[in-house]
């Protein structure tokens, strides 16, 4: 899970969830705390997701 | 004869605006030169004039990739330089993107020439190479007073239309571009020469280094998440406060392995980053935000996980040398592995 994609893409990672910012990839302060915690899991279920999902090579799942 | 326009990128550190806390600012401009455009302007003499610096936040340029390149681009053109300096960037992550994602725009819009400075190791080389011509650095600004010499001495070359030796005489790092030249000997004797002194033992020089790929075959997926056991690793530098193990805000040359027992809930009270390379006061405020704890705990009490393992593992991926990360991950796997963890969940600012 990260902000810089192309910099996942660059170093070889195989299964990449793009996330909201460098600061707080997990996180959106400008929420207010029951938005925010639902934004964050909204994307670790992406993360699980993609780990059940079978890729032939580096996938973005946006 | 009039003298060349120049343009150079900055970041805002470099482009003396401020710190981590000002990595979010979009695009401007100032006229002529401005912190190490003052040094390379000396450099460059009475041929050259930096026109104007472009300076932009590493935060903002990398999370809106597409804009940043646009806004830069515009900006930039509208001062008509024959060649475009971006940095040196270093070993800075977000800033040699930057500056090898400007070297990109500019190359392929505007046509002209581009000089920048990297450490070799910075991701923005790997993803930018063909772009511009990047003099090697050092991986710290402890290494600025050599590289603006050399970038100023190969920019004046490449504006006056000097004939370019290779790469490695002109003191840039190899865009892969192939060249003809003239030999005494053909390919056939070179490549039988080269052979017998590999037999012998001897020193040889391939005259086509093979690209490095890290790459590794995709895991196959787990079977069913309801059961796995899930381990969260981050590069992002979450630590117990007071950072234990002295992690390194920069250039980490450790790891730490912290204990998520009983933990619910990441706050402020209890955990924080050590991490140098971002705005750290979001993460100081709910490392959830880095290490998504609070939501994995509820996933683990729903059922939707098997559980959540009950050590994190921390470092801080600020300017890290690829020796060191290579070292952290074989270890931290070989423990995973060894726990019975089915699935890692990395996440990276």
């Amino acid at each position: 899970m990260c902000t810089i994609v192309p910099i996942s893409l660059t170093v070889g990672a195989n299964r990449i969830v793009p996330t909201v910012a460098i600061p707080h990839p997990l996180g959106n302060p400008e929420l207010p705390p029951a938005e925010e915690r639902a934004l964050r899991r909204r994307l670790v279920e992406k993360a699980l997701e993609a780990l059940t999902t079978e890729v032939d090579g580096q996938t973005v799942f946006d | 004869m009039s003298k060349f326009r120049v343009v150079h990128y900055l970041n805002q550190f470099f482009g003396q605006v401020g710190g981590e806390d000002k990595a979010n600012i979009p695009p401007f401009t100032k006229e002529g030169p401005v912190g190490p455009g003052m040094a390379l302007q000396g450099i460059l003499g009475d041929d050259a004039e930096i026109v104007a610096t472009v300076i932009c936040g590493d935060s903002w340029f990398n999370e809106n990739i597409e804009a940043a390149k646009a806004q830069v681009l515009e900006l930039i053109a509208g001062y008509k330089p024959d060649l475009v300096i971006a940095g040196p960037a270093f070993n800075a992550g977000r800033y040699g993107m930057a500056c090898g994602a400007v070297a990109e725009a500019v190359s392929q819009n505007l046509g002209i020439p581009v000089i920048s400075g990297i450490y070799p190791e910075n991701p923005g080389l790997e993803m930018y190479r063909r772009h511009a011509m990047f003099v090697k650095t050092g991986d710290s600004a402890a290494s600025m007073r050599t590289a603006l010499p050399a970038m100023g001495k190969l920019a004046l070359k490449v504006l006056k239309g000097e004939e370019l030796g290779a790469p490695e005489e002109e003191g840039y790092i190899p865009r892969g571009i192939r060249q003809n030249i003239v030999t005494e000997k053909r390919g056939s004797q070179r490549a039988v020469e080269m052979l017998l002194a590999k037999l012998r033992g001897e020193e040889y020089k391939t005259e086509y280094p093979m690209p490095q790929f890290d790459r590794v075959a995709p895991n196959p997926a787990l079977r069913d998440v309801t059961k796995a056991k899930i381990a969260l690793v981050t590069s992002g530098g979450i630590v117990p406060k007071g950072n234990p193990d002295h992690i390194e805000s920069s250039s980490a040359s450790k790891y730490g392995k912290y204990s998520l027992e009983g933990v619910t809930d990441l706050t402020a009270e209890t955990h924080a980053t050590a991490h140098g390379g971002y705005d750290p006061v979001y993460a100081n405020a709910d490392a959830d935000r880095v290490l998504p704890v609070d939501v994995l705990r509820e996933l683990e009490q729903e059922g939707k996980i098997g559980s959540l393992h009950r050590y994190f593992y921390a470092t801080v991926g600020n300017g890290t040398s690829v020796a060191n990360a290579r070292r952290f991950a074989e270890e931290i796997a070989r423990e995973l592995k060894q726990d019975g963890v089915d699935a890692v969940i990395l996440t990276s600012t």
